[in-house]
């Protein structure tokens, strides 16, 4: 039982940057209708800064955390005014395309600024284990979990409670309306941008010290992340952080019960994936699209 | 200087053109009707002015020129246009859509007390606030997109067709109460009607159009006396 | 039809003896060592057909091609190891096989459409190779599976340029073939669904059977190309079928030109070099520059083309081509309907 606990316990910890990664594809998905596919190697990058600043110029977790994010959120909003917007209306395959370019070109950008080798990633959290009702903790899992409820709570307030979250959730859904209203859609499409970055980043964060930061890190979270999206809804912003949480918990416990799936719990993602989208493509919470003839 | 002026406007959507020159105007606290039948450009012209649509010639408002203004920026100088089908926010409150009528306002303390002004020119929606605005009537949809326009205080309200699809009884309050914002709060409309008899007894001018041209203007009296006019738009 | 005479299109004509010559004479002219890259390149434009048939021609994204490159390459080197099979029936072997494959895939995908699918075949290319891997007694595991080198049958021929010809005549037969289904009713059905589905269904095509269909055809292709790959590697391994693979086929097909058959070519030839030359030019600079460029470059390559000429290289020539034509002849020119496509 005290086994089974610690793996729930690790599997949300995960899963809570899972979350926050499906987030992010969650929320491009509904302001545009499309997948940003560079989303993990936005992360991955975000994460390297994030070291650099730590390692080369001694700045503080917290600090570089923040710096980081921020930088994220800021070369997206850019990223997306400069190369994306020219194609947003077009075809979809289009922005696909266009996602893969900068995949690869942020993918290779660390490659060449960091290189290849992975490399630890320092954590603010003691190594040692907490006592919690007689079960062995890892700091790190509380603090991973409490970092991820801090940031998806704050993406919360925002979209549900600012103005400014009322005018992106009015412009993803209405964007004729919000105009004639007078929200910049575009506008807001580069904050939309912006913000799924910013919590990309947080993932890439979280989970570097486990993972160990080399530019292809973040490929295979990205799967975690899509599973969880395409699990929750992938127009569901809850959707996206119950499936991540969901998925964290199962793959977590398969790793531990089932030691024949183990390496192969990247196949069991790709199958929730392919299974959910074949016989409930809107997933948990999202919803169902009738194509319009 | 008129508060809302077209001089030679004509628009396009795509290789069709649906405008070939329309010059009116509007000056501030009128209520200016804008009368033809379908497909004359009625709704095309209120496109032209929040930008809406591809268009040519000449569109200022308050003094200004709004070529190259984009249509969240038009919205922004204080024109309210409420479209065609009243694009409501169907998945958001009343109470939300209200608050996004409000986006451009900067006064925040003055924006609490319109919302007041509001309920009380359409009271259900104070009953209704908190309901999906996609379980509301047709009629109070209507009510609510007046109201959302309201919101943000314009200058010149662009009204598409608000009677339609609603009961005669409904429409006459709606008019009724268009008539007294345009008094009280001192806000301009373009109205847009294929009622016309309707239009006419609210508005002090009005504009006919044909095929997207200006045939007829004049005293909205005058219009509904107007013999040939009667015959043609109004059935008598 | 009434018959007409068909007047024989001297430029085209020229043109294709130009391009014949060149690839026979190219074995004989250049290096060894080039001769085998070039075998690579035409490896790579089977694989780019595949894939340009799915995506240019049907509509249907697919960024997990590599993949079936993987499970094609494997399938050949199975049979030809642990069934002994001759190396050159494995070829249509691991064809065969990847073509099926590709059909169970595509009817799930069917249920998946535009982002979706996209969705689905990128988790494909990510997943692929751990999943290749787990069978160790079949793919040999991390260590993959090793095969004998390829040795020309005749003296007048060194393995590399035996290869190479294998090759020129696998690509040719290919190309024809994918050319005459192309231009029948299958590549009007093809293009049918890609411009639009729904409007295909109320002209009578049945998506289901041409969608599975572009499916087939297009990881046949891939696992032609994957046992071609394997045997001029001589080592199949699932590592070196990374998801990047996937990608870098996605650049060089949108590059060549996704609706057009000669920009598969293009497209191949492109896959192969990038990494080459960019090793060559700044292998001796910087050796993290060097790994990390061919990445970098492609992106950069992929946004230029986007923004700049979506048709790709082959649907630039094709319009220079036409205009440069209509100068010379001083006709009215029909500019092809076809510089239409998914892009």
């Amino acid at each position: 039982m005290t086994y089974f606990l610690q793996q729930v316990v690790s599997g949300l910890a995960a899963g809570g940057a899972y979350a926050s990664l499906a987030l992010a594809l969650v929320l491009i998905y509904s302001a545009m209708g499309l997948v940003n596919f560079a989303q993990g190697e936005f992360a991955m990058f975000a994460t390297f800064i994030a070291w650099s600043l730590m390692v080369s110029l001694h700045v503080p977790y917290g600090i570089a955390f923040v710096l980081a994010v921020v930088l994220a959120m800021v070369g997206a909003a850019v990223i997306e005014r400069a190369i994306v917007r020219p194609f947003e209306r077009g075809p979809q395959l289009s922005v696909v395309i266009v996602t893969l370019a900068l995949l690869a070109i942020v993918n290779g950008s660390a490659g060449f600024i960091w290189g290849y080798v992975p490399k630890p990633f320092p954590t603010p959290f003691p190594q040692s284990p907490v006592v919690i009702a007689g079960v062995y903790i890892s700091i790190q899992d509380i603090g991973v979990i409490a970092v991820s409820i801090l940031v998806l709570g704050l993406m919360y307030l925002l979209f549900n409670h600012t103005k400014l979250g009322l005018a992106m959730r009015t412009a993803a859904l209405y964007p004729d309306s919000a105009r004639l209203l007078g929200v910049s859609v575009g506008g807001m499409l580069a904050i939309g941008w912006g913000l799924a970055s910013g919590v990309g980043a947080v993932s890439g964060i979280l989970l570097a010290p486990s993972l160990f930061l080399e530019p292809n890190m973040m490929q295979q979270v990205v799967i975690y992340a899509f599973a969880a999206a395409v699990l929750g809804g992938i127009d569901s912003p809850i959707g996206a952080v119950v499936g991540g949480l969901l998925l964290g918990v199962l793959l977590a416990l398969i790793g531990a019960y089932i030691p024949v799936l183990a390496d192969l719990r990247l196949a069991v993602a790709l199958l929730l994936i392919v299974v959910t989208l074949v016989l409930r493509p809107s997933g948990l919470f999202g919803q169902v699209h009738t194509r319009r003839v | 200087m008129a508060l809302l002026e077209l001089d030679k406007v004509t628009a396009e959507y795509g290789p069709i053109k649906a405008l070939h020159g329309i010059t009116l105007k509007v000056e501030q606290g009128e209520i200016v009707a804008l009368l033809g039948a379908n497909g004359a450009g009625k709704t095309t012209t209120l496109r032209a002015i929040s930008g809406s649509v591809a268009r040519g010639g000449s569109v200022r408002f308050d003094g200004r020129s709004m070529a190259g203004v984009a249509v969240h920026e038009a919205a922004q100088r204080g024109i309210g246009h409420v479209p065609e089908g009243r694009g409501t926010l169907v998945q958001l409150s009343v109470w939300d859509n209200l608050r996004m009528g409000a986006y451009t306002r900067r006064d925040g303390r003055q924006v609490e007390k319109d919302y007041d002004v509001v309920f009380d020119y359409f009271p259900i929606l104070r009953t209704r606030r908190q309901q999906a605005a996609g379980s509301l009537s047709g009629g109070e949809q209507q009510m609510l997109a007046i109201a959302r326009a309201l919101m943000a205080r314009p200058k010149l309200l662009l009204l598409d067709e608000p009677s339609l699809g609603l009961a005669p009884l409904l429409v006459k309050s709606i008019f009724q109460i268009v008539r007294s914002i345009n008094r009280n709060e001192s806000v301009a409309v373009l109205l847009v009607e294929q009622n016309a008899a309707l239009a006419l007894n609210v508005a002090h001018r009005a504009y006919l159009l044909e095929t997207g041209r200006v045939v007829t203007e004049g005293q909205a009296s005058d219009m509904a006396r107007d013999e040939s006019i009667r015959r043609a738009y109004l059935g008598y | 039809m009434t018959a007409r005479r068909v007047r024989p299109r001297l430029d085209l004509v020229a043109f294709g003896v130009v391009l014949a010559a060149a690839a026979l004479g190219a074995p004989f002219l250049v290096p060894g060592y080039l001769t085998l890259e070039l075998s690579y390149g035409l490896i790579f434009s089977i694989a780019i057909l595949g894939l340009n048939i799915l995506t240019g021609y049907t509509g249907q994204i697919t960024l997990g091609h590599g993949a079936f490159i993987a499970i094609g390459a494997y399938a050949a080197a199975i049979a030809q190891q642990k069934l002994g099979i001759n190396y050159l029936a494995t070829i249509p072997i691991a064809g065969l096989a990847c073509g099926l494959v590709g059909f169970a895939v595509g009817i799930p995908a069917l249920r998946l459409e535009g982002i979706y699918l996209a969705l689905a075949t990128f988790a494909l290319a990510i997943a692929a190779p751990t999943l290749l891997k787990k069978p160790e007694a079949i793919t040999g595991g991390v260590k993959g599976i090793i095969l004998p080198p390829v040795t020309s049958p005749t003296d007048l021929l060194t393995d590399d340029q035996f290869f190479y010809g294998l090759c020129l005549v696998t690509t040719v037969l290919l190309f024809v073939l994918a050319w005459n289904i192309l231009r029948g009713r299958t590549g009007r059905a093809f293009r049918a669904i890609r411009d639009g589905d729904l409007a295909a269904v109320s002209f009578g095509i049945n998506l289901a059977s041409y969608k599975t269909l572009a499916f087939a055809l297009s990881a046949g292709l891939a696992g032609l190309a994957g046992a071609l790959y394997g045997i001029a590697t001589g080592f199949v391994s699932a590592d070196a079928y990374p998801f990047q693979l996937s990608i870098l086929l996605v650049v060089g097909g949108v590059l060549g030109g996704i609706a057009t058959l000669e920009g598969a070519i293009i497209g191949g030839f492109f896959v192969e070099f990038l990494p080459v030359i960019s090793q060559q030019a700044l292998g001796t600079i910087n050796k993290q520059l060097a790994n990390a460029a061919p990445t970098v470059t492609q992106g950069i390559v992929l946004i230029l083309i986007m923004f700049v000429a979506r048709q790709g290289v082959a649907g630039l020539v094709r319009t220079g081509y036409h205009g440069a034509r209509a100068l010379l002849v001083r006709q009215p020119v029909k500019v092809a309907a076809e510089q239409t496509g998914p892009l």
